[in-house]
C-alpha cells in the first residue's frame, strides 16, 4: 500500500507555521546584532592603543617644539623643575637602566633556577604547594613592595654597607628583582614543560643525570622561551613605578653607582603629577616625552619577547 | 681494565654529586620566593598590627598620625571596584567572545590579538598618562571617581580578555556541535551552550584582574586621586582616593608613626586581596571538578 505511506500534501491548506515565530525572529535579530556589538568590544583594544599613541605623540611633539629634540637626547643633565632648566633624558635613562640591571641580576638567576627545579626536579606535591605561593608573590601590590624596600631592605643593607643613603638604587633594584622572580620562573617553566618528554627520555636512557638533562637537553631546547621570559622581566622592571618612587629617590643623576640616590623615568612622571603642574607648561609636556620614551622601549622589548617565544613554539 | 672501571665509577660518582649539589641549589633558589613572602608578611604584620584599630576604619586622613584613618580610601576602593567591574566585564568578555567565536582567522584578527598582548605589557603608568589626557582633560571628567574607574578599566581589559579567551577555548567542541544539531543559531549556541560552561573560568579571570586593579597605585596618582579626602564620594564626578594611594602617602612621610600606619593599611589591603584571590581559587576548583 504505497499510496498510504506518503502523507498527502494539500496545496490549498499548508500545515500551520510554528507558533514560536515571533521569538525566532527576535533570536535571529540577536544573531545578527550581537557579532556587531561584540566586534565593537574587541575594537576598544585597538582604540586604546590608538589613544595611547595619539596622546603621547601629540603632547610630545608640542614639548619638542619648545625643547629641541637634539637637546633631549644629547644633554646629560635633567633639571626640569627649578633653576636653570635642562632636559637631557640620559640621567633618567641611566637611573632606569641601573634599577633594571640590578633587578635582572636578582630575578633571572633565581627565577631560572626555580623554574629548573619546578620543571625537572620537584616532586608533584612540592610543585602543587610552591606554584600558588609564587602566584601570590606575583599578586602583591607594588606599593607593598615599596614599603618592604624602604622599611626592611634598606635598613638591612645600611647595616651591611655603612654610608648607604636612605634612598638608593640598590635596595629598589633588589626589590624590583624580587617582584619579577615569579614572572621569570613561571614563564621559563612553561617553556621547559613544552620540551617534549621524548628528548628527556633519550638523555636519561644514555645515563645522564637530572642536572645534565636540565642543562644540556631541556635548557637549550627551551632557550628562546627562557630568553623571552628574561626580556619580559626586563621590560616589566623598566615600567615599574611605585617601588622606585618610594625607595630609589628623586635625584636624576648620570651614574652607574648603585649606592647612590637616583631617579627613574617612571618616578619622574609620578613626581611631576604629584605636584600641581599647569596644563600646557614645559614640565607638563616633559612627562609625555618621558612617557613616550618609556612606552617605545617597553613596546620594543615586548615585541622582541613575543617574537622569541613564537619562534620557540614553532620548533616542535 | 680494572683501572678503567675504577675511573668510570669515580666519574659517575662525581656526576651524581654535582647533580645532588645543584638539586639543593635549585631548591634554595625556589625557596627564596617563599621565604621573601613569609618575611614580607611577618614584617608588615609586626609593624602594622598595633595600628589595626577601629579608628583606622572610621577616621578620615589626618595630619596627626594618632587620629589618621583610611575610611575614605576604603570606601573609594570599593566604589571604584563597583564601577569598573561591570564595565570591564562587559567589554572584556564581549571582546573575548568575538575573538573566539566570531572572528575569522584573518590578518585583522591576528592584529587585534597581537595588539591585546602588547597592551598587557604596557607599563601601568602609561595608562595613567592616557587617562589624564583622555578622561580628565578631553572628556572633562576632572579628577573624579569615574575618570579613575575608566582608566583602570582600560588597564585591566587586556587581562580579562586573555583570561576569558582561555576559558572559552576550554569549552569542548562537542557542546557547540550538540547545540547546532538541535537547530540553535550561532548566538543561541554562544549564549546558552558555550557561556554557561565558560562562565566560572571567566569570573575567576575577572576577579584576579580586579585584585590587580585595587593594588595599582601609579595610574591613579597620575589621574590625581587626592590623598587628603575627608569625605565619602557622593557621585561619579566627586573626587576620591583609594587604599594604595593613602598607603603611598603615609609611606612618603618621614615620620615613623606614619610608616606604622602604612603597614596597618597594607594589612587591610592584603586581606582584601587575599579574600578576592581565595574566592577566585574556589571558583576555579569548582570549574575543574565540573569538567
Amino acid at each position: 500500500m504505497p499510496d498510504q505511506a506518503i502523507p498527502s500534501v494539500d496545496a490549498k491548506h499548508p500545515p500551520a507555521k510554528p507558533k514560536m515565530q515571533f521569538k525566532n525572529k527576535r533570536k535571529s535579530l540577536m544573531n545578527w546584532i550581537m557579532p556587531v556589538l561584540l566586534f565593537l568590544c574587541a575594537a576598544t583594544s585597538i582604540l586604546t592603543t590608538i589613544g595611547i599613541v595619539y596622546t603621547l605623540l601629540s603632547e610630545t611633539l608640542s614639548f619638542f617644539a619648545k625643547v629641541p629634540f637634539i637637546d633631549f637626547i644629547t644633554q646629560t643633565r635633567w633639571n626640569p623643575l627649578m633653576g636653570e632648566k635642562t632636559y637631557g633624558i640620559w640621567p633618567l635613562l641611566s637611573g632606569t637602566l641601573l634599577i633594571t640591571v640590578i633587578a635582572c641580576l636578582v630575578a633571572v638567576p633565581i627565577g631560572l633556577a626555580a623554574a629548573i627545579y619546578l620543571s625537572e626536579y620537584a616532586p608533584k606535591r612540592v610543585r602543587k604547594i610552591v606554584k600558588p605561593i609564587l602566584e601570590v608573590l606575583a599578586g602583591v601590590p607594588t606599593i607593598v613592595y615599596g614599603y618592604f624596600a624602604l622599611t626592611l631592605v634598606t635598613p638591612t643593607l645600611q647595616s651591611l654597607i655603612p654610608g648607604l643613603p636612605i634612598f638608593n638604587a640598590l635596595s629598589a633594584g633588589i626589590v624590583v628583582g624580587i617582584m619579577t622572580i615569579p614572572m621569570v620562573s613561571s614563564l621559563s617553566e612553561d617553556a621547559m614543560s613544552a620540551v617534549p618528554r621524548s628528548l628527556r627520555d633519550g638523555a636519561y636512557a644514555l645515563g645522564a643525570t637530572r642536572f645534565e638533562v636540565a642543562l644540556k637537553i631541556v635548557l637549550p631546547a627551551a632557550f628562546s622561551g627562557v630568553v623571552a621570559a628574561a626580556v619580559l622581566a626586563f621590560s616589566r622592571a623598566i615600567g615599574e613605578t611605585m617601588i622606585v618612587t618610594v625607595a630609589a629617590g628623586a635625584t636624576p643623576k648620570l651614574t652607574a653607582n648603585p649606592m647612590e640616590s637616583i631617579q627613574t623615568m617612571t618616578a619622574y612622571i609620578v613626581q611631576v603629577s604629584l605636584g600641581d603642574t599647569p596644563h600646557g607648561s614645559i614640565e607638563y609636556g616633559s612627562i609625555f616625552a618621558v612617557g613616550m620614551t618609556l612606552f617605545v622601549i617597553t613596546m620594543l622589548l615586548n615585541i622582541t619577547a613575543q617574537w622569541l617565544a613564537k619562534r620557540f613554539r614553532e620548533e616542535y | 681494565m680494572k683501572d678503567l672501571i675504577q675511573e668510570d665509577r669515580g666519574r659517575v660518582l662525581m656526576r651524581r654529586r654535582i647533580d645532588f649539589a645543584l638539586n639543593l641549589l635549585f631548591l634554595a633558589a625556589t625557596s627564596v620566593g617563599v621565604l621573601v613572602l613569609v618575611v614580607l608578611i611577618v614584617d608588615i604584620v609586626m609593624d602594622g598590627l598595633n595600628n589595626l584599630t577601629p579608628e583606622l576604619f572610621n577616621n578620615y586622613p589626618s595630619r596627626k598620625a594618632a587620629q589618621a584613618g583610611m575610611k575614605s580610601a576604603i570606601v573609594g576602593t570599593i566604589y571604584m571596584l563597583l564601577i569598573m567591574a561591570p564595565i570591564s566585564f562587559v567589554f572584556g568578555v564581549g571582546a573575548a567572545i568575538y575573538l573566539e567565536e566570531y572572528a575569522s582567522k584573518n590578518r585583522f584578527t591576528r592584529f587585534i590579538q597581537l595588539n591585546i598582548s602588547t597592551l598587557a605589557g604596557v607599563p601601568s603608568i602609561v595608562y595613567g598618562i592616557l587617562g589624564l589626557t583622555l578622561f580628565v582633560r578631553l572628556m572633562a571628567l576632572e579628577r573624579s571617581l569615574i575618570a579613575g574607574a575608566l582608566t583602570m578599566t582600560l588597564l585591566v581589559l587586556p587581562i580579562i580578555i586573555v583570561a576569558s579567551q582561555e576559558a572559552i577555548k576550554a569549552v569542548p567542541r562537542s557542546r557547540r556541535d550538540a547545540s547546532f544539531a538541535l537547530g540553535a543559531n550561532k548566538w543561541q549556541t554562544v549564549s546558552r551552550a558555550v557561556m554557561p560552561s565558560a562562565l566560572p573560568g571567566i569570573l575567576t579571570g575577572v576577579i584576579l584582574a580586579m585584585s590587580r586593579a585595587i593594588g595599582e597605585t601609579a595610574p591613579l596618582v597620575m589621574i590625581g586621586a587626592l590623598t587628603y579626602i575627608a569625605f565619602l564620594p557622593d557621585s561619579l564626578k566627586s573626587s576620591f582616593t583609594v587604599m594604595p594611594i593613602q598607603i603611598f602617602n603615609w609611606i612618603s612621610r618621614p615620620q615613623e608613626e606614619f610608616h606604622m600606619l602604612a603597614a596597618a593599611g597594607i594589612i587591610v589591603l592584603l586581606a582584601m586581596l587575599l579574600l578576592m584571590n581565595f574566592s577566585a581559587i574556589l571558583l576555579r576548583n569548582k570549574f575543574q571538578n565540573k569538567l
